[in-house]
């Protein structure tokens, strides 16, 4: 129980009443407006927002469109890779970082850095990188190599490797940060334990110390999935959805239909269907964590 | 753990050749940023420098130096009076109870994971509707208000606050002001060089608002860049004019990190866990 609120101090009426203009604001922007969303979704807005009801027209009319299911498809093929090779590298590159190198400082900050830029940074760097003719690829080829090619950002099929590749340059530092991390929290007596034991090197990792990174893994995924459902600059940078419009993600369908072909209702459909993924991610912990809080709170 | 050393030096030759791949883009663009227009049409991606000139970096900054002082004049108002915004709000929701408390917490959570999409289409007719027209102003008053979720941040960290203190501060007669100013922020320095540091970096990297509500005279430096990229494309390719831009828009964020790096990891693993 807080000994504060017994007493009844007379600040405690200026506290709330300071930030209830802020919160009431952030109500309207976030969730005003999002109801405002769920109900454009709804109706026959096109150029203009429309107060005419539809039903479900909209949502219909998304899951007929081939460009919509394309979005969502390439979503399922980076979100994947996205999710996969972070973490691989991420656990990798922490697990290494473990081992007391030397210069471990610069290797992190390196291991990092990329996450200082921004998307936009990273999407133009890789997109000449990865450019078929001048990038990469041609510097290979004048160093002689001559028959290299990497034309991912040519290559229908392909070009939603080449947002993976660079999401996954970006982000690996992170989870890697993540992990350590956790290395580093796990209790010294455990490990001590565990030598006594007769553990070490690689075993001593699989048994005792990886399975240790459970909320390490968990945190890296709660910001992994989300950010995979978001992603949107980087395609702006690197592919402009394209070529023609193979590497389109959902978030980049959205800001398509509802500013540049001015269909309001079916951007407005495609954010809620984007919403509702990202809810069924975060709202499971979103609820736990805030139940929890008023546990900490209320025992503190 | 005795390990013998070729396998200590196969660890850090990993190491290094993990460094080597990470720091492979930067390097290649800091080092392709350097060379001459001519020297693109003869020489290769791969090929070090011929002569060193500065002529992509003084074209770069000639482009971009409208758009690097728009992304300052933005950044610095929004991240001081968000991250102030968010030590208060923080400060309230933790140690003050409420009726409703709980939901404001589950509010302030899922604030933080929904995605722009969901509410930029309102947010631009709403704009539009008012008459606002694009400016930084508009731009910063938008980013403190959908940066209301960093009070988690501070919340959190005033879970650790012993309330004796803030008691003892109020039998002295302290109001709530006086509390605050005096007592609350001088000692939440730490938790706000992490947030100032996250932050800094969230809004200038930002992109999708500055599009959206930038000034067009002088859009911030994201939406500058993502355009420079744009329009070359079909014209002369200078990379090299490219690779420079790209690293000034990088600098900024990239200094921040060099001098204060562990803060920045530390916040970033901090909202990770706790956001």
């Amino acid at each position: 129980m807080h000994l504060l609120t017994r007493f009844g101090f007379s600040d405690r009426s200026s506290a709330l009443w300071l930030i209830t203009p802020g919160l009431l604001l952030g109500a309207l922007f976030f969730y005003g407006f999002l109801a405002w969303t769920a109900w454009l979704s709804l109706t026959r807005s096109g150029m203009l927002p429309s107060h005419e009801f539809v039903g479900l027209l909209q949502y219909q009319r998304l899951f007929e469109d081939p460009r919509w299911l394309a979005a969502l498809w390439n979503l399922l093929r980076f979100a994947s890779l996205f999710v996969a090779l972070p973490l691989l590298i991420g656990l990798g590159l922490a697990v290494l970082l473990d081992q007391k190198l030397r210069a471990e400082g610069v290797l992190r900050w390196i291991y990092l850095h990329p996450m200082a830029l921004s998307m936009i940074v990273t999407g133009s760097a890789w997109r000449w990188l990865m450019d078929p003719d001048q990038g990469l690829a041609e510097g290979l080829r004048a160093l002689g190599w001559a028959s290299f090619r990497w034309d991912w950002l040519a290559d229908e099929d392909m070009a939603v490797y080449a947002l993976v590749v660079a999401a996954v340059w970006q982000i690996s530092g992170f989870v890697m940060a993540l992990f350590l991390a956790g290395l580093r929290g796990i209790d010294e007596s455990l490990v001590q334990a565990a030598r006594l034991d007769g553990a070490s090197g690689w075993t001593l990792y699989r048994r005792v110390l990886l399975p240790q990174l459970g909320p390490s893994l968990f945190s890296a995924l709660l910001i992994l999935l989300p950010a995979a459902i978001k992603t949107f600059d980087l395609v702006v940078a690197l592919t402009e959805g394209g070529p023609g419009q193979s590497s389109e993600l959902p978030a980049f369908y959205m800001f398509q239909m509802a500013f540049e072909r001015s269909r309001l209702g079916l951007g407005a459909a495609s954010s809620m269907v984007m919403l509702m993924m990202v809810l069924a991610v975060a709202l499971p912990y979103a609820l736990a964590r805030s139940r929890g809080d008023a546990r900490r709170r209320a025992g503190a | 753990m005795k390990k013998t050393w070729p396998l200590r030096a196969l660890l850090h030759a990993l190491a290094l050749a993990a460094a080597l791949l990470m720091a492979g883009p930067l390097l290649l663009m800091l080092m392709n940023s350097f060379k001459s227009g001519a020297e693109l049409s003869q020489g290769s991606f791969l090929a070090w420098p011929q002569a060193f000139s500065g002529s992509a970096w003084r074209e770069a900054w000639t482009l971009l130096r409208g758009s690097f002082a728009s992304s300052l004049m933005l950044a610095v108002p929004a991240v001081l009076l968000s991250s102030l915004l968010a030590a208060l709000n923080g400060f309230v929701l933790c140690k003050y109870r409420f009726r409703g408390e709980q939901w404001v917490s589950l509010l302030l959570i899922v604030a933080f994971f929904l995605p722009v999409k969901v509410y930029l289409l309102p947010l631009a007719i709403s704009m539009a509707k008012l008459g606002l027209s694009k400016s930084l102003g508009l731009l910063i008053a938008i980013h403190v208000i959908y940066s209301l979720p960093l009070a988690l941040f501070f919340r959190n960290h005033f879970l650790g606050f012993p309330d004796e203190l803030l008691q003892a501060a109020r039998l002295d007669g302290a109001g709530f002001w006086s509390l605050f100013t005096r007592l609350v922020l001088p000692l939440s320095r730490p938790i706000f060089v992490v947030v100032i540091i996250l932050q800094f970096t969230t809004l200038w990297n930002e992109y999708l608002f500055g599009l959206v509500f930038g000034p067009d005279e002088a859009r911030p430096i994201t939406a500058a860049l993502a355009q420079l990229a744009a329009h070359s494309e079909g014209g002369v390719r200078a990379y090299n004019l490219e690779m420079a831009a790209a690293l000034l828009a990088a600098l900024p964020t990239l200094a921040v990190y060099l001098i204060a790096g562990r803060h920045f990891a530390r916040g970033l693993v901090a909202g990770a866990v706790k956001g």
